[in-house]
């Protein structure tokens, strides 16, 4: 099994972290994993986007043209990435904030309304773990609990009473997506 | 079992420098590589073993307390990115001159001048074919995963004290700014005990002084030191080429990539395997001592070589020396801190080799 996966976005949405946590979730299931971060200007108030490679295998290219996944969470993003889809892949966005609409026909679309679910509970910070928890219902790559491990390791200590946070918003990700096509 | 880690490329350098017993680290910040001082900084490892970390006021500042270091027989250390780097090059050739074992590392970026942040490996020549003056080498190794950052942060130092070298580790932005897992390995002494046939530690009355320069306005002597640099050279250029082949037996293209490119290239011999075409790829580790010989015996076996840099060509050149007109020997790159892609860089095969 191999899943390369884009997450684009603004900075500031947790793309990166999104990303760190999906790799780290991969790491605790012994699958290899890279995580190739934009950095550099771009960071700064632009748009933020991250590659990353789950796979059983040695992973060569950190870098990549076409992707399996791509979870495109702003106008921008959508823009550049969705033609970067693999045809009979996956592209899941969020509508908040579009005026253009995903078109492609060879692929599959799915609708995360995360950014209005966010504001619904109690820390609007959930936002990317609503995203992450979209995909993992789309594509369950990782278990759950290899996920939560991955929480663990990657949020810093003092912030690990909000844990329980986002394995609820990995929850409520997993039931408010919907395919479009 | 060692301990496993999800790491940035940067933060495994710095990993590595205190898991390595590395004593010291001077250096000033520069993306894409602040994140090893930073990593050092917060780790506090004049608490874990004792080493320490200095921020310098300059990049010279920093190569010459590590040339002051190195004299003492620590195990120092800097790194840089390739503006840093260039204002090194007098320290460098000093180090190189002075016979003082250190550690540099360079996580490339885009130039020339200030350039780009974002990755490059257009250093090559600076770092192979000394970018400072006089007749001197550096052992010159390029990492092409995180795991290779921690890794050869070890072999560096073993490296640059085997020889009284210094010993250069060239990354770029991509493997310096990705994360990927590390195995850690266990921790290592720092270096205590000292050579005493040239350290400066202190005269004692039973030895002469010890004298670490570069100087010496003697032309006859400074022939004579030289020729055993030279003979150094060679010695390391028969011991310690390092490379990795990676589907050679059966392959009629060959794709020759260090570093970040090695990666890419690995995908797009991947995509041209599942098209039929019989691509294998090899990949200097050691960039000096190039692998002359490896890639001298597959050359004639091969329909065409493609040399793949972050760069206007310069390791091409080392390639093409190697290969000797054996094959056709094209180069295929992107500059100023632009990365291809694997399906870029299959199509450059195709174009070059196979439909034309």
């Amino acid at each position: 099994m191999t899943e390369e996966i884009i997450i684009a976005g603004f900075g500031g949405q947790g793309v990166l972290s999104m990303g760190k946590i999906l790799a780290y979730s991969g790491i605790m299931q012994d699958q290899e994993v890279s995580w190739f971060p934009s950095y550099g200007p771009e960071m700064r108030g632009g748009t933020a986007n991250v590659t990353v490679i789950l796979s059983d295998e040695r992973i060569s290219s950190p870098v990549l043209q076409k992707y399996d996944t791509a979870i495109l969470l702003n106008q921008q993003s959508l823009d550049k990435f969705e033609q970067s889809v693999k045809p009979g892949g996956v592209l899941i966005y969020d509508t908040n904030g579009l005026t253009r609409f995903p078109e492609r026909t060879d692929i599959q679309v799915y609708r995360v309304d995360a950014a209005d679910a966010a504001t619904k509970t109690e820390s609007s910070k959930t936002f990317n773990m609503i995203v992450l928890g979209a995909f993992l219902k789309i594509k369950p790559i990782v278990r759950l609990e290899n996920v939560r491990k991955g929480l663990e390791k990657s949020i810093p200590p003092r912030y690990s009473h909000l844990i329980e946070a986002n394995e609820k918003a990995i929850g409520v990700g997993q039931e408010i997506v919907v395919r479009e096509r | 079992m060692k301990e496993l880690r999800l790491m940035k490329g940067n933060e495994a350098i710095a990993e590595g420098a205190i898991r390595a017993g590395c004593d010291a680290y001077f250096g000033y910040p520069i993306t894409p590589q602040s994140e090893v001082m930073e990593y050092l900084m917060a780790e506090q490892p004049e608490k874990r073993t004792g080493m320490i970390v200095l921020q310098a006021e300059s990049e010279v500042a920093s190569i010459n307390m590590v040339y002051g270091a190195a004299g003492t027989g620590k195990r120092v250390m800097t790194s840089s990115s390739s503006p840093g780097i260039s204002l090194m090059q007098e320290g460098i050739s000093y180090c190189a001159g002075a016979e003082l074992p250190c550690l540099i590392v360079n996580v490339v970026r885009g130039g020339p001048g200030l350039g780009t942040i974002q990755p490059s490996q257009a250093d090559y020549f600076q770092s192979t074919k000394g970018g400072g003056h006089g007749d001197y080498r550096l052992i010159v190794l390029a990492p092409a995963s995180v795991q290779e950052m921690f890794d050869f942060v070890f072999t560096g130092f073993d490296l640059a004290f085997k020889y009284r070298n210094p010993a250069l580790i060239l990354s770029d932005g991509l493997i310096g700014q990705m994360m990927e897992k590390v195995h850690l390995a266990e921790q290592r002494p720092r270096l205590t005990e000292f050579d005493p046939s040239w350290t400066i530690t202190g005269k004692t009355p039973d030895r002469e002084h010890n004298i670490i320069t570069s100087l010496d306005l003697d032309a006859a002597r400074q022939e004579k030191h030289n020729q055993k640099l030279q003979a150094k050279y060679q010695k390391i250029t028969e011991n310690e080429v390092r490379y990795e082949e990676l589907m050679t037996e059966d392959a009629e293209y060959l794709f020759v990539a260090y570093g970040s490119s090695a990666r890419i290239c690995q995908k797009a011999m991947q995509l041209a395997r599942e098209q039929g075409i019989k691509v294998g790829l090899l990949r200097p580790i050691t960039l000096w001592p190039f692998p002359v010989k490896p890639i001298a015996h597959l050359a004639p076996k091969m329909k065409g070589i493609l040399s793949v840099e972050q760069s206007a060509g310069q390791m091409v050149e080392d390639v093409r020396l190697a290969v000797a007109c054996a094959t056709p020997v094209e180069h295929y790159g992107r500059m100023g801190g632009m990365v291809p892609s694997p399906e870029e860089v299959l199509n450059v095969l195709v174009n070059k080799f196979i439909s034309k």
